[in-house]
């Protein structure tokens, strides 16, 4: 069994060096180095008890490989997880078991997280069953009272998910994750599926149930506007290390790590005069494969401020000139206050910023 | 600050009404699609009628007073010793010893639907638990099983049935276990195929994360949603057993005599079928109509399961 | 492609080695005694035996099996219990029946089946479209043997009685005595043999042929590539699209093999063709264990052969099979 470690005790969950590499090829023969996806490459983060904990990157950024390195539903490559003191990173699936009780996720897609032959009562009820917590009328009592606390009518117990509302299927993929009472919740972004009006209700929704309930979340999205509204701090992932965690108003105000300003910068601002005199930071090239990343700093070929030194070094997460310990940075140059990114240009040679069609290529936005 | 979208408000407060829309699921839509097609309402009735006649069978031979073994030399056979044709007392003739044709039929029908159906039970269940092992564990044990679903398909059948028969003897259970043996790969490939795609699907992880384990997974989770194309290769397979214990029959390997077997009186009827048209129509007549039965009612069920118009039946699976 | 083939090489050849294993099992293991049957009922125990020696079966098994198995990698399957006869001997003589038959029946359903079915497929909801589901239905639910029969009752019987004897109700004629004769006496057993595999054929070709199938078909990506060289429309449709329409039929093909074996057995029963089927069924009733074994084999060579080629023509049409 897992001992409960030295920890300070509002650290509910915490990753430790956390690599996720999986083996793309022939697999014939395993032994050799066959080519691997580096979906996550090392990477330490705490998630603090109370808190919302926002997880933000591109597609292919390994964000929502690394929920699912938190919550096991991967093995490990290598690295730690760490659930309230316990070592869960190398359970078997059976031991894992207790643990699930405590540590849940909301999936993203509600059109394809609900079995559509399954009736939601029964789906909602599931996590009771498996854990043998109630059953027969007891059960159906506590699902009722589930789908009330995410505002579902009890009464459509028997219904199949068809018949609800995108929105309302996301409840009840909340009303699945809370079931069993959980400390912390993955949501793996829960409302990027669905319309603009009906995403509001369910942040709101996860706002009133992390009150009510005393919830940890660690929330994941590509979307930097939803992440702004929901986080009291922010992590922001590219190809599979992090470029850095701040306090949230910290992050937006005065991003350090020149992706992360880039991708500020590309945010819509509701302000016409705003946006007219804003400029977007342009990133030469494509995001890289992640199964050949670059060496040294990932982000380099595309940096407006490549160094040399960031070909030759990959910087570590850690706090830089003048921040906090809370607010880390993985970058030898990062952005001081009053720099303008737009204007900046790269001291090393870097894929052409031109596609094929000869069309200036557009910043990397993190909108799908 | 909550915001309530208009429209989200409006349908919510419809859903909390108590006189609400009742939703209908997967297997009511599909209910009510059977009822309406005219086709498979006939099948199935035709079945039903079958079935019916094979119960009465007993009872049939009692009131007209003759046993499906019962010979009759004198009033069954004409002076030449051919069968004699329909009448008043032999109401669909007699078979080549002087025995009632329509007694015959009717014991007949209980063999073919009971074999039909049982090798076709047994065949499922040992298809869809093979399937779904082979689906949802993956790696070396789907290796192993769909290898050797894939040698059972490729077998040469009729050739080893009688093989397999010659040296267990032939009888009834024989017929069924043979039978069997030979369809349940048919549906373990599909099971495993469909299971390996829903393995992927997202509310199976959904099941993982929440702690389910395999079986649970399995029986739970990815079995509904394999029922429906199960059931319909089920009701087609019927037709295939019923008329491979035909052929068993046919070929003198199926169901022992004197017992009445419609293959067997095939069988018989050939040497006869110059001067006794009725004994080969008749049960060949019933033979057609079960077997076409069969067939139509799993179009109906497929159709009624799945109605897209002219599937392409899944372009490109091997 | 070569290494898609050598791997169902493999495969085939495991299959034989299986099968081979599995009849060997089947019956030297099996509860009976073909050395009693052919002593004879009033065989004292002495006599049996020496059988028992002669034949080998009282050898250990491992020791029979090994014989076994390097006696059939020299062509040598020995003797037929009933008629003292060399196995390999009747097998060879009675092939050409079976492969005239089974030739015959296959071109045939494949012709009537795909032809059938692009008919169909071309007019839907057709007189032709709907004719043709209803013999296509009928075809699929009648088991063979009563499709021989009856046309042995309406074109021979009937049309005998009319004074018309264009089709003999059995026997056959070898090739190379009597073309005509030859084809005369099968062209009834080649219909029986086809029919209900044309059906499903028919039915399948017709499925996918529809224009809301080609339609899909027509949409997925390689075709797409193909219009996208310049590839004329006429060109895109027959060419990709009836090719991957195709592809479920050469899939069935394979599996129908098996069931292939099954219709002949049946037809040269109905049509009394001195064939492999019908020395199967002899064999099995009078517990000719050589003969059975060596029907058995030759069979599932046959399939596996008939396997490959297909497979063959898989990769063929399928452009997503090779790796190009």
């Amino acid at each position: 069994m897992a001992q409960p470690a030295s920890e300070p005790s509002d650290v509910l969950l915490r990753l430790d060096g956390v690599v996720k590499h999986f083996p793309v090829g022939r697999g014939l023969f395993p032994g050799r180095d066959a080519d691997a996806v580096h979906a996550v490459d090392g990477v330490s983060l705490e998630v603090r008890r109370g808190e919302t904990l926002g997880l933000v990157g591109e597609t292919g950024s390994g964000k929502s490989t690394l929920a699912r390195c938190a919550t096991r539903l991967h093995t490990l490559t290598a690295g730690r997880v760490v659930f309230d003191g316990h070592d869960i990173s190398t359970l078997s699936r059976r031991e894992l078991r207790p643990y699930r009780r405590q540590l849940q996720m909301v999936f993203q897609d509600p059109y394809r997280s609900l079995n559509p032959h399954r009736r939601v009562g029964s789906i909602i009820g599931d996590p009771l069953a498996v854990h043998g917590v109630a059953g027969g009328p007891a059960r159906r009592w506590r699902v009722q009272e589930l789908m009330e606390l995410v505002g579902l009518n009890p009464e459509h117990y028997n219904r199949y998910p068809a018949e609800f509302s995108g929105g309302q299927r996301q409840r009840v993929g909340v009303a699945r994750a809370l079931a069993l009472r959980p400390r912390l919740i993955v949501c793996d972004e829960p409302v990027s599926a669905l319309d603009v009006s009906i995403r509001a209700q369910i942040l709101n929704l996860l706002a009133e149930l992390q009150r009510e309930l005393d919830l940890t979340y660690l929330f994941i999205s590509h979307d930097l506007s939803v992440v702004r509204q929901v986080s009291d701090r922010v992590a922001v992932m590219y190809l599979g290390k992090l470029a850095e965690v701040a306090p949230v108003a910290e992050l937006y105000r005065r991003p350090r790590h020149p992706y992360v300003a880039a991708l500020l910068s590309a945010v819509p601002v509701a302000d016409p005069d705003l946006a007219d005199r804003r400029e977007r930071i342009i990133l030469a090239g494509d995001p890289p494969s992640p199964i050949h990343p670059p060496a040294g700093c990932r982000f380099h070929p595309r940096c407006p401020k490549a160094r040399a030194r960031c070909v030759d070094e990959a910087p570590p997460l850690v706090s830089r000139g003048g921040d906090g310990a809370s607010h880390p940075t993985a970058c030898h140059f990062p952005v001081e206050p009053g720099e303008d990114l737009a204007h900046e240009h790269a001291a090393i040679d870097q894929p052409d910023q031109e596609a094929a069609d000869g069309l200036p290529r557009v910043a990397g936005s993190t909108t799908p | 600050m909550t915001v309530t979208a208009p429209g989200q408000a409006a349908a919510d407060a419809a859903a909390a009404r108590p006189e609400a829309i009742q939703g209908r699921g997967p297997w009511r839509l599909a209910w009510e699609r059977l009822h309406r097609d005219p086709v498979a309402i006939a099948s199935a009735v035709t079945l039903v009628v079958i079935a019916v006649a094979a119960v009465a069978a007993p009872a049939v031979a009692h009131a007209v007073g003759h046993g499906p073994d019962d010979q009759y030399p004198t009033i069954g056979l004409t002076p030449a010793g051919l069968p004699v044709g329909p009448s008043r007392t032999f109401l669909l003739g007699t078979d080549n010893l002087g025995r009632d044709l329509l007694v015959r039929i009717l014991y007949g029908a209980r063999i073919s639907l009971m074999v039909g159906v049982v090798a076709t039970v047994l065949a499922t269940v040992a298809g869809v638990v093979v399937g779904l092992a082979a689906g949802y564990l993956g790696g070396p044990a789907d290796l192993v099983l769909s290898r050797f679903m894939d040698m059972v398909l490729s077998f040469p059948y009729l050739l080893l049935a009688i093989a397999l028969v010659s040296v267990f003897g032939s009888s009834l259970t024989i017929s069924m276990l043979v039978i069997a043996f030979f369809s349940w790969a048919a549906i373990g490939r599909v099971v495993r195929g469909q299971a390996l795609s829903i393995r992927e699907k997202e509310y199976v992880e959904a099941s993982w994360s929440v702690g389910s384990g395999a079986m649970r997974v399995m029986f739970v989770d990815i079995l509904p949603n394999l029922l429906a194309p199960v059931l319909v290769l089920a009701t087609l397979l019927v037709p295939a057993a019923i008329v491979f214990e035909a052929t068993l029959s046919f070929l003198g390997l199926g169901v022992p005599p004197p017992t009445p077997t419609w293959g067997g009186m095939l069988s018989d009827s050939l040497a006869f079928y110059q001067v006794a048209w009725w004994f080969p129509l008749f049960p060949g007549l019933a033979l057609l109509a079960t077997t076409l039965a069969f067939n139509l009612l799993g179009d109906g069920v497929r159709d009624a399961l799945d109605p897209t118009a002219g599937r392409a039946g899944g372009g490109g699976d091997r | 492609m070569a290494r898609f083939l050598a791997r169902r090489l493999l495969f085939g050849l495991l299959v034989l080695w299986i099968v081979s294993g599995a009849v060997f099992v089947l019956f030297f293991v099996a509860p009976h005694d073909p050395a009693r049957l052919i002593a004879g009922k009033l065989a004292t125990p002495q006599t049996i035996a020496l059988v028992n020696h002669r034949l080998g079966l009282d050898r250990p098994l491992p020791e029979q099996y090994a014989s076994f198995i390097w006696r059939l990698l020299h062509g040598d399957l020995g003797y037929s219990y009933y008629s003292n006869a060399p196995v390999s001997q009747l097998l060879a003589s009675r092939l050409p029946v079976t492969v005239s038959l089974a030739l015959g029946g296959a071109v045939l359903w494949l012709a009537v089946g795909i032809g059938v079915g692009v008919a169909a497929a071309r007019r839907p909801r057709s007189l032709v479209d709907r004719g043709g589901a209803v013999l296509m239905l009928a075809g699929l639910s009648m088991p063979t043997f009563l499709v021989g029969l009856l046309l042995i009752y309406f074109l021979f019987f009937r049309l005998h009685l009319a004074g018309i004897t264009w089709f003999p109700p059995g026997g056959y004629v070898p090739l190379a005595q009597d073309p005509s004769g030859w084809a005369q006496h099968l062209l009834l057993p080649w219909v029986t043999l086809a029919a209900v595999t044309a059906a499903t054929y028919s039915r399948l070709t017709r499925r996918r042929l529809t224009r809301s199938s080609m339609l899909e078909v027509l949409g997925e990506d390689y075709i797409r590539t193909a219009r996208s060289k310049g590839l004329s429309e006429d060109r895109v449709v027959y060419r990709h699209g009836l090719r991957s329409a195709l592809t479920p039929v050469v899939t069935l093909l394979g599996i129908d093999l098996g069931t292939l074996l099954g219709g002949v057995i049946v037809t040269e029963q109905v049509f009394g063709l001195p064939g492999l089927g019908q020395l199967a069924w002899q064999s099995v009733t009078t517990q000719d264990l050589p003969v059975i074994i060596g029907t058995v084999l030759v069979a599932s060579t046959f399939i596996v052969v008939a396997n490959l080629l297909v497979d063959l023509g898989y990769a063929l049409l399928d452009p997503r099979v090779r790796p190009s």
